[in-house]
């Protein structure tokens, strides 16, 4: 446990060493501003607009849970598709290439130690980004009235963090197999992507047992009940268990390199 | 405190390392030579447990490199080829985190870094980032990496390759400096670099063994065969397939009929008036007969070129 916290702690640190934690921070913060500037903009025109025609019934049925935060949710899920694969592409590219793989290889620390650690500090890192955009939600909060419901919001959170972990365990897989950077990150994305718009052919594939799978796999099918404020542990078992085959990927990966 | 058992490893077909056995004693440091290409790093990314041999095993510290791979790990040190760095961290932050990894305990760590820092020379450069450093002071951050934990065994792949002469005799020192309490193998394909840091030579050539002995035996006693210069007047007139034949014990036969040398390898040296009769006699015309001064540098173009 203690070596994976170390790993961690390392590549933690080497995160706010180099620029590029910076540009995916400041990336993230900014698009994510922007998005949450035009759905609050838009939400306030149309509550104008729908007071100005006296329509109270539906003022009444507009609401900050479906108009900004769960298409802001939907938003942060399409961001962190591009930007994960940035965050993982170093993990372990960067050790080929500057041989450390043999220094970490031939250290008394497990291959599950290594991945688990270097997962965890991909992991944290996330976390900070995800957490910046609480101001927004704490800024709705406290100014909105009548406030937003509470529980989408936590939901809607969960969602984003299985599913961004979800994101790390493919960016860490890709990260083993190159030592190139550029390709551990464009093929992350691309697995990424497939698996994020699997379902889209469902609707036209006749085998109803098919298309169930092909939804079943959609890593944003998966997301539409924690947008909604639902936790169903069946989705989490989904995240958890694509979590799991990425890191367990990345393990074999490594252990072809090593042994035992 | 190194046993080495019938290791081979194979890449595919290709045989890099062909069944090698020998040992290394506690406080000794083994040079193992070789040309490029011999087998040198493969052996030893085997013996840190950075690959598994095709067969055959070794034992360090009385722990089995196939059985115990994570003992062996804590019990030693290995400069890879290239040293391995990150280039983002300092010289602290680095030898910090290797300290960890390989489980010094907290209060330990302060104390080998303090005393690492002060053995390899790099007190002036213990806030400098990684990437900043030359090619000397970045060999001896690998080194420093090496010797952290203070394992009982430390594996040097080429040590002084690339560095400026300056800097290869101050890395010579270090390591001689490590004999004693430490056992250290270090490979090099440079001659003088054995003649000058180790107690015990391995000579590798395409994978095999060729010559394992201490420096002194090694150089002295030629590891008992003797080559012999012999000049004649009339080269064309020996006929060293006939040679061969006429005595077992002489082997390796080479005429120049340009120089008229020849030089010939003797098994032992109590037959060599019967060889040199034998050229008395031929009617070649002996001009000198005379053992060449065995140098390991011999040895080692002998048994690694041809
Ligand atoms: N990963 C590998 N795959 C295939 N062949 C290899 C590999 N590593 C080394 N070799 C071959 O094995 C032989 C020994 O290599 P090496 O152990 O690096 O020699 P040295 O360190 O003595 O120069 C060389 O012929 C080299 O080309
Ligand atoms: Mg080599």
């Amino acid at each position: 446990m203690r070596k994976i916290f170390i790993v961690a702690g390392k590549e933690l640190k080497s995160y706010f060493i180099s620029p590029v934690a910076y540009v995916v921070l400041g990336a993230f913060t900014l698009i994510m501003g922007w998005f949450y500037f035009n759905l609050v903009a838009r939400f306030i025109q149309l509550s104008k607009i729908y007071e100005l025609f006296r329509r109270p019934d539906i003022l009444m049925r507009m609401n900050l849970n479906d108009m900004v935060i769960q298409p802001l949710f939907y938003n942060m899920t399409v961001i962190l598709i591009i930007l994960t694969p940035i965050v993982t592409m170093r993990l372990l590219a960067e050790e080929k290439n500057s041989y450390t793989d043999e220094l970490i290889l031939t250290s008394p620390i497990s291959t599950w130690q290594i991945v688990l650690g270097k997962f965890l500090g991909a992991f944290i890192f996330f976390l900070i980004m995800v957490a910046i955009t609480a101001i927004f939600m704490i800024e709705l909060f406290a100014y909105s009235n009548p406030r937003p419901e509470f529980g989408p919001v936590v939901s809607g959170y969960l969602g984003i963090i299985l599913m961004g972990a979800s994101f790390l365990a493919v960016g860490i897989f890709t990260s083993s197999l190159t030592k190139n950077q550029i390709v551990a990150a464009v093929s992350s994305f691309l697995i990424l992507l497939m698996f994020y718009v699997i379902n889209i052919i469902s609707p036209s594939v006749n085998s109803k047992t098919l298309s169930e799978i092909l939804d079943y796999l959609s890593l944003i099918k998966q997301f539409e009940d924690f947008g909604k404020g639902l936790i169903d542990l069946r989705n989490v078992v989904y995240y958890l268990s694509f979590i799991t085959i990425g890191l367990f990927f990345t393990k074999l990966s490594l252990d072809s390199l090593r042994w035992r | 405190m190194i046993e080495v058992k019938e290791l081979t490893k194979k890449y595919g077909d290709f045989v890099a390392v062909d069944n090698i056995s020998f040992n290394v004693e506690k406080g000794h440091i083994l040079g193992f030579l070789g040309p490029n290409g011999a087998g040198k790093t493969t052996t030893m990314r085997i013996l840190t447990t950075y690959m598994p041999p095709t067969s055959g095993t070794a034992i360090i510290d009385g722990h089995d490199i196939l059985e115990a791979p994570d003992e062996v790990r804590k019990r030693v040190g290995y400069l890879p080829e290239n040293p391995p760095l990150y280039n983002d961290l300092t010289v602290e932050e680095y030898l910090r985190y290797v300290g960890k990894l390989k489980g010094l305990p907290k209060g330990k760590l302060n104390e080998r870094l303090e005393y690492v820092i002060e053995t390899v020379g790099l007190k002036e450069k213990y806030r400098s980032v990684i990437a900043t450093l030359s090619k000397g002071y970045r060999q001896r951050v690998g080194i420093a990496q090496a010797i952290i934990h203070d394992p009982s065994v430390v594996i040097l792949d080429e040590p002084t390759i690339g560095l400026d002469p300056n800097q290869v005799i101050e890395v010579r020192r270090l390591i001689r400096g490590l004999a004693g309490s430490h056992t250290v193998i270090l490979s090099t394909h440079i001659l003088s670099e054995v003649t000058n840091t180790c107690d015990d030579v391995v000579i590798i050539h395409r994978g095999k063994i060729v010559a394992a002995d201490s420096i002194e035996a090694l150089t002295t006693k030629g590891e008992g065969v003797i080559r012999y210069r012999v000049r004649v007047k009339f080269p064309e007139k020996v006929d060293s397939g006939q040679v061969e034949s006429e005595f077992d014990f002489v082997k390796d036969v080479d005429v120049n009929p340009h120089t008229g040398e020849v030089m010939l390898t003797v098994d032992r040296d109590e037959n060599i008036d019967r060889v040199a009769e034998y050229f008395v006699n031929s009617g070649a015309g002996l001009l000198e007969f005379a053992p060449m001064a065995t140098t390991l540098e011999e040895i080692f173009t002998r048994l690694t070129i041809q």
